[in-house]
């Protein structure tokens, strides 16, 4: 996992070397400072020359301007390799999941991708900030801490032999303690946020049933639930102050007491008033260093399952992989499925789908119904290889999917999705998804094939219209139809509509593949619908039941022959001339 | 539907009467223990800036006694000073242990009261409020918002309060012994001061900057994630790679940045504070060789046994005014986030001037109508009259009634025009047409989700405006075409259209629905847990639900707005079962976007722009051969 992430540091590796050599230098100048100190307030105590004072004042200034210069410049370049090691690793998640296939998509949810890529990553910035800031500076201010202290103090040094253990203890124990307290308090925490979203997104149902008051007792309850857990928490870890002050006075104490008795005793000579005020320095060192230390372990064990998450993502193997030997191009719009069997995931009992034998020539309109559940869209998701079969082959042009160049057999086949979306963006935008060099007289024939040219002109805007995210701003026939365009604008071999025109009324419906007759000709057209009439026409029609082909033919022929395709028919031409 | 999203709710700028709100309402919430913990958080500061001076003490006994080489007597003079400083240390101790323990005491106290002021506030406002906002952001209130809020009262006001203290006690020590070099280190001191806001600024600039990079990135890989399919049909991934960087690239440079104020400001205070302390040393050892005249409250003569003090004291006071200036960030973004948290609470309520109440009511021998607390199932308005104080009661039948209607979203765009709507008890009332006809917008206003602007709306004869609106939404059985399902089990999400139903009554509500049949195939029947707003089920079976917990309620009046869209022609068949007995005796609102469902209504009104168009049953709607027969037929589109 660690490796994983070192990946991603790439060209900020200079930068964090800098930050670490640079911190280096300021630690082993902080650990002098004190001790240059020491000689000069003793050399102000012996009554030294002013020359002399002057001289230890200028060797301690130069030393401070070097350290505040390293000290400065370590916080631009810990920024720098810290914030873009977070850029590559955004990179990278986000470069991977556009390698990701339907069959790894399905597996994450999208909101949980979102917060890998945004909270996650943030953690983990924070964490290498951290590391290559503090993680290698407190070690070594702690060791040459001690190491001075001994020298300076010599027996003084003894106070480290209580203290240091006390409070190696004490932030082990507060950490231990705390850190399981946290971690199951914070996923309260987002249930309780779930809540709340889940509230405000049923606004509508809460105040029509005049649950106000019920809302904010069921809120409020949780909320004090959450407090008392978050209490108990905060005040485990609130016990850090008051142990490094009991360690820091103990510290004090001990080096003024026994201190005083040495200098006293030893007339001044083992050691002097200046040594114990460094002592107390280094003692002020050692302890922070080991506070700063326990801070970053619960920082570090904290981002991990965050780094965790990101990992996940990044090992995530593309279920589909490009042929070594390519072919690139599409001969034709023909396709075949022999003997096709598929389930979603190896483990799952059932087949999504059966025994699929189904063989379409270039340019026939073919039709798909069946109920929900029935697995139609799952079929028409292996033409452009967006899942493999599990057994069997489908065939494209004649040759078998997995032989093709992905990028160019998904070109030659358009799909429109039946949980289709525009992106934010003028409609024009929206449409060149299809094809990133289409002219404006190419955008507006795809439209007016998809019957959407009309709408869109009676906007102010035209073709400039801006969609707001999610399309919310065009109804859903309108957006249906926006969506066909853009397929179109791909100028496909095979185009896939999956129950795309559910929101278009009839008149439209026929109009639009009245138009796929008149200008795509050559083109295979696959419809997925819930209305007969849309595919009543149809040079093939395909019955689906669970995951198999239980009748196909023409409307006419499957009046005769099938049973479901009757009841359905039935259920949606009596009374009336359709259902809409 | 048409909904009002006009109003992008731009974030309002932090201000600094925020902090101070957030302060009264700490004081408001916790009136003891604020003034106990900024009393320990005080004396703690004067308790650690004392010792200063003791330790200055036992150098000063050990200087006279060090020549002598004489412990015993000098253990006479440092043992009972040393003994003092070991009980400031305890006083210390205990105060800060006393202050951090009622300090996370109340941190998290005052952050559970403000969630539930904001959510209970949240719960009256209007409609129109959650139409005009993003739920994203509602939603950062209660996350970002409020952990800037936790960041500012648990670390950044405490710290700042210590450290001025702090400052202040070392100031006055400063003086005490002399004024000469006190000046020096303010020189100093406001030099460090100007640099921490210099530095200290622009962090917080590029740290603002960053959370709005941040903003806009989250925006666009939830965009791109929900359409990552769409992305892959398209073969466009590589060009979502590439917009994806360019905002990558602003959240780094911002990031970086920030970052990079925030961690030089450290170093550079420490360091300054380093010079500082060595022109203080030289200074000092001017004064001490060329033997100057000290000026000080305590009119001591200069002596290294002042000097060396000072000395520390100048540690301290850098440290201290780094610590103040680590706290700059925390500070400017939880006033940011305290200004919006603050924009919540301050919004409107709903108003609610209502006073006509609906009440249980039983019929005495007389025949007249008894206000009883009993669950009768015999319901009626309670309508006082302030006139002469008397009280009627008018039996609650559901016969609404909306004469000359307006009513606009903005004010001088109407949507609705003129519109009148007659619905006797028992009777159902279709509307039909095109999206932002109005069709959702009017049962928007007989629930009051939104007032008319001219016009009448009677129900039971009574103005909707004198009735309470928890009593009027009472009324009136609400199935939407979005299904809210909310976490808890299917008994639990049935149960809150009537809060005291029974599990029987629950049971046959769902069985009224047609809903009983698949809640009984699941694994744990009614007692299964729903989460995510029911992802586990299917949109026909959450519809299902949805209408049970209408039914439990068991209102005379139901509102059915697009309820079977989007279910396939099958499921819609059972769905449609379910209405239909949830409708009988009932007068019903419904829009439908399938025609079949509305056919059998008493009345069909059909909308365009705002406007009534037609009106009549489906025969006579038909042979006038008219828009709804267009419609009808499929020569309209209908959205």
């Amino acid at each position: 996992m660690i490796k994983q992430l070192m990946g991603c540091v790439r060209e900020y590796k200079k930068p964090t070397i800098l930050t670490l050599l640079l911190i280096i230098g300021e630690a082993i100048i902080e650990i002098f400072i004190p001790f240059i100190t020491a000689n000069l307030v003793n050399a102000i105590n012996k009554g030294a020359e002013m020359s002399e004072i002057v001289k230890t004042g200028l060797i301690l200034s130069v030393m401070a301007i070097v350290s505040l210069a390293f000290g400065g410049l370590a916080g631009f370049t810990s920024s720098k390799a810290s914030a873009g090691f977070a850029k590559n690793v955004r990179k990278d998640v986000f470069g991977k999941i556009q390698t990701f296939t339907f069959g790894n998509i399905d597996k994450f949810s999208s909101s949980s991708l979102v917060t890998r890529l945004t909270t996650d990553v943030s953690n983990v910035q924070m964490s290498y900030m951290m590391i290559i800031r503090i993680a290698v500076r407190s070690p070594i201010m702690l060791i040459f801490a001690i190491v001075m202290a001994y020298i300076m103090g010599g027996m003084l040094a003894g106070t480290f032999v209580v203290v240091v253990p006390i409070l190696a203890f004490g932030l082990f124990f507060i950490a231990k303690k705390a850190m399981p307290a946290f971690r199951s308090v914070f996923r309260k925490y987002d249930k309780l946020n779930e809540s709340i979203e889940e509230n405000v997104r049923a606004m509508r149902v809460v105040k029509g049933f005049s649950r106000e008051e019920y809302e904010k007792k069921k809120f409020n309850n949780a909320a004090d639930d959450i407090r008392k857990d978050f209490t108990k928490a905060e005040r485990i870890v609130a016990l850090n102050g008051p142990l490094m002050q009991f360690c820091i006075y103990f510290n004090m104490a001990f080096v003024l007491l026994v201190g005083s008795k040495m200098i006293i005793s030893g007339k001044g000579t083992d050691i002097n008033v200046g040594q114990m005020s460094a002592m107390l320095t280094y003692g002020m060192q050692i302890l922070i260093s080991m506070m700063m230390l326990s801070m970053i372990f619960v920082i570090i064990t904290i981002s991990a399952e965050s780094a965790k998450r990101i990992c996940e993502v990044l090992s995530e193997e593309p279920a589909l992989k490009n042929p070594d030997d390519p072919i690139y191009d599409i001969k034709d719009g023909s396709v075949d499925f022999d003997g096709v069997s598929f389930k979603y995931s190896e483990s799952a009992e059932k087949d999504s789908l059966a025994d699929i034998e189904l063989h379409i020539r270039s340019g026939m309109i073919v039709g798909i119904i069946g109920g929900t559940g029935s697995s139609k869209s799952t079929l028409v998701q292996l033409i452009p290889r967006l899942y493999d079969t599990t057994q069997g082959t489908v065939r494209v042009g004649g040759l078998d999917v997995r032989k093709y160049d992905i990028e160019a057999l998904r070109n030659s086949v358009a799909m429109v999705l039946q949980k289709n979306l525009l992106f934010s963006g003028t409609i024009a935008d929206n449409l060149r998804w299809g094809n990133k060099d289409a002219s404006m007289e190419e955008i507006e024939m795809a439209s007016k094939i998809a019957q959407s040219h009309d709408f869109v002109m009676s906007f102010p805007e035209g073709y400039d219209t801006y969609i707001e995210q999610g399309g919310t701003n065009v109804s859903g026939g309108q957006k249906q139809r926006l969506c066909i365009a853009r397929a179109l604008l791909k100028k496909p071999k095979i185009l896939i509509l999956d129950d795309s025109t559910s929101a278009v009324d009839t008149k439209t419906d026929a109009l639009i593949r009245e138009g796929f007759r008149q200008y795509l000709p050559e083109t295979t057209k696959i419809i997925i619908a819930q209305r007969i009439s849309s595919v009543q026409d149809a040079d093939l029609i395909i019955v689906m039941d669970n995951g198999r082909i239980t009748a196909q033919g023409t409307h006419d022929q499957l009046l005769e022959t099938s049973k479901i395709y009757r009841e359905v028919y039935e259920q949606q031409t009596n009374g009336g001339d359709s259902d809409e | 539907m048409s909904k009002p999203m006009d109003m992008n709710a731009k974030k309002p700028e932090f201000n600094a009467s925020s902090l101070k709100r957030v302060i009264k309402m700490m004081y408001h919430f916790y009136p003891k223990l604020v003034i106990l913990i900024v009393f320990s958080i005080l004396f703690c500061a004067f308790a650690s800036s004392i010792p200063a001076i003791f330790v200055q003490n036992v150098i000063a006994v050990i200087e006279k006694w060090v020549e002598t080489g004489d412990w015993e007597a000098a253990s006479a003079e440092i043992i009972p000073k040393v003994i003092l400083l070991i009980g400031f240390y305890v006083l210390s101790i205990a105060l800060m242990t006393l202050q951090s323990q009622l300090g996370a005491y109340m941190t998290q106290g005052f952050l559970s009261k403000m969630r539930c002021t904001m959510f209970d506030g949240m719960q009256d406002l209007p409609i129109k409020y959650f139409d005009t906002h993003k739920h994203g952001d509602i939603m950062s209130y209660y996350t970002n918002d409020i952990d800037t809020l936790r960041q500012l009262i648990s670390q950044a006001i405490p710290s700042l309060i210590q450290s001025a203290a702090i400052v202040m006690c070392v100031f006055a020590i400063m003086l005490y012994y002399s004024v000469w070099i006190t000046l020096v280190v303010i020189i100093g001191v406001v030099f460090m001061m100007f640099v921490s806001k210099k530095i200290g600024g622009g962090s917080a600039k590029y740290f603002v900057r960053q959370q709005q990079s941040l903003g806009k990135t989250e925006g666009y890989v939830q965009e791109i994630m929900n359409g990552q399919k769409v992305v892959k049909v398209f073969c466009h991934e590589n060009d979502c790679s590439k917009g994806f960087d360019e905002l990558n690239e602003a959240l780094f440079q911002d990031s970086f940045r920030a970052n990079a104020y925030a961690n030089s400001l450290g170093p550079i205070i420490m360091n300054i504070g380093n010079i500082l302390y060595v022109i203080i040393a030289m200074v000092g050892g001017i004064f001490l060789i060329s033997g100057l005249t000290n000026f000080s409250i305590s009119g001591l003569p200069f002596s290294i046994s002042i000097l060396v003090p000072f000395l520390n004291m100048t540690k301290q006071f850098t440290g201290n005014i780094n610590t103040v200036s680590q706290q700059i960030n925390a500070v400017v973004m939880g006033m940011a986030g305290a200004t919006r948290i603050f924009a919540l609470m301050d919004e409107k309520p709903e108003p609610d001037d209502g006073y006509v109440t609906l009440v249980n009511v039983k019929e005495n021998t007389q025949g007249e109508l008894i206000e009883t607390s009993e669950r009768t199932k015999k319901w009626a308005w309670k309508h006082p009259h302030s006139a002469d104080g008397t009280v009627s009661y008018i039996p609650l039948k559901g016969d609404v009634r909306m004469t000359d209607v307006d009513f606009g979203y903005v004010p001088g765009k109407d949507v609705l025009h003129d519109v009148s709507v007659y619905a006797e008890p028992g009777q159902k009332v279709a509307f039909v047409g095109a999206t932002g006809a109005g069709k959702t917008t009017i049962t928007n206003l007989i629930n009051r989700f939104y007032d008319i602007a001219d016009g009448k709306i009677r129900y039971d004869g009574i103005n909707v405006n004198k009735i309470k609106k928890n009593d009027l939404r009472r009324s009136l059985g609400l199935v939407l075409q979005e299904t809210n399902l909310f976490t808890g089990s299917v008994m639990d999400n049935i149960r809150y259209g009537r809060l005291d139903a029974s599990d029987e009554e629950c049971i046959a509500a769902a069985s009224l629905a047609g809903a009983d049949d698949f809640i009984s195939r699941l694994p744990e029947g009614y007692s299964t847990q729903l989460s995510n707003n029911g992802a586990n089920l299917s949109q026909g079976q959450r519809q299902l639900i949805a209408i049970a917990r209408a039914a439990v309620a068991d209102p005379p009046v139901m509102i059915l707005d697009e309820a079977t869209s989007s279910i396939d022609t099958r499921t819609e068949a059972i769905v449609q079962q379910g209405m239909d007995k949830l409708m009988e005796g009932r007068t019903v609102f419904v829009i439908a976007h399938r025609l079949s469902t509305v056919k059998n209504s008493d009345v069909i009104m059909v909308l365009d722009h705002g406007r009534i168009i037609e009106r009549g049953d489906h025969k006579k709607l038909i042979s006038e051969k008219g828009t709804y027969y267009q419609l009808y037929t499929g020569a309209f589109e209908l959205e």
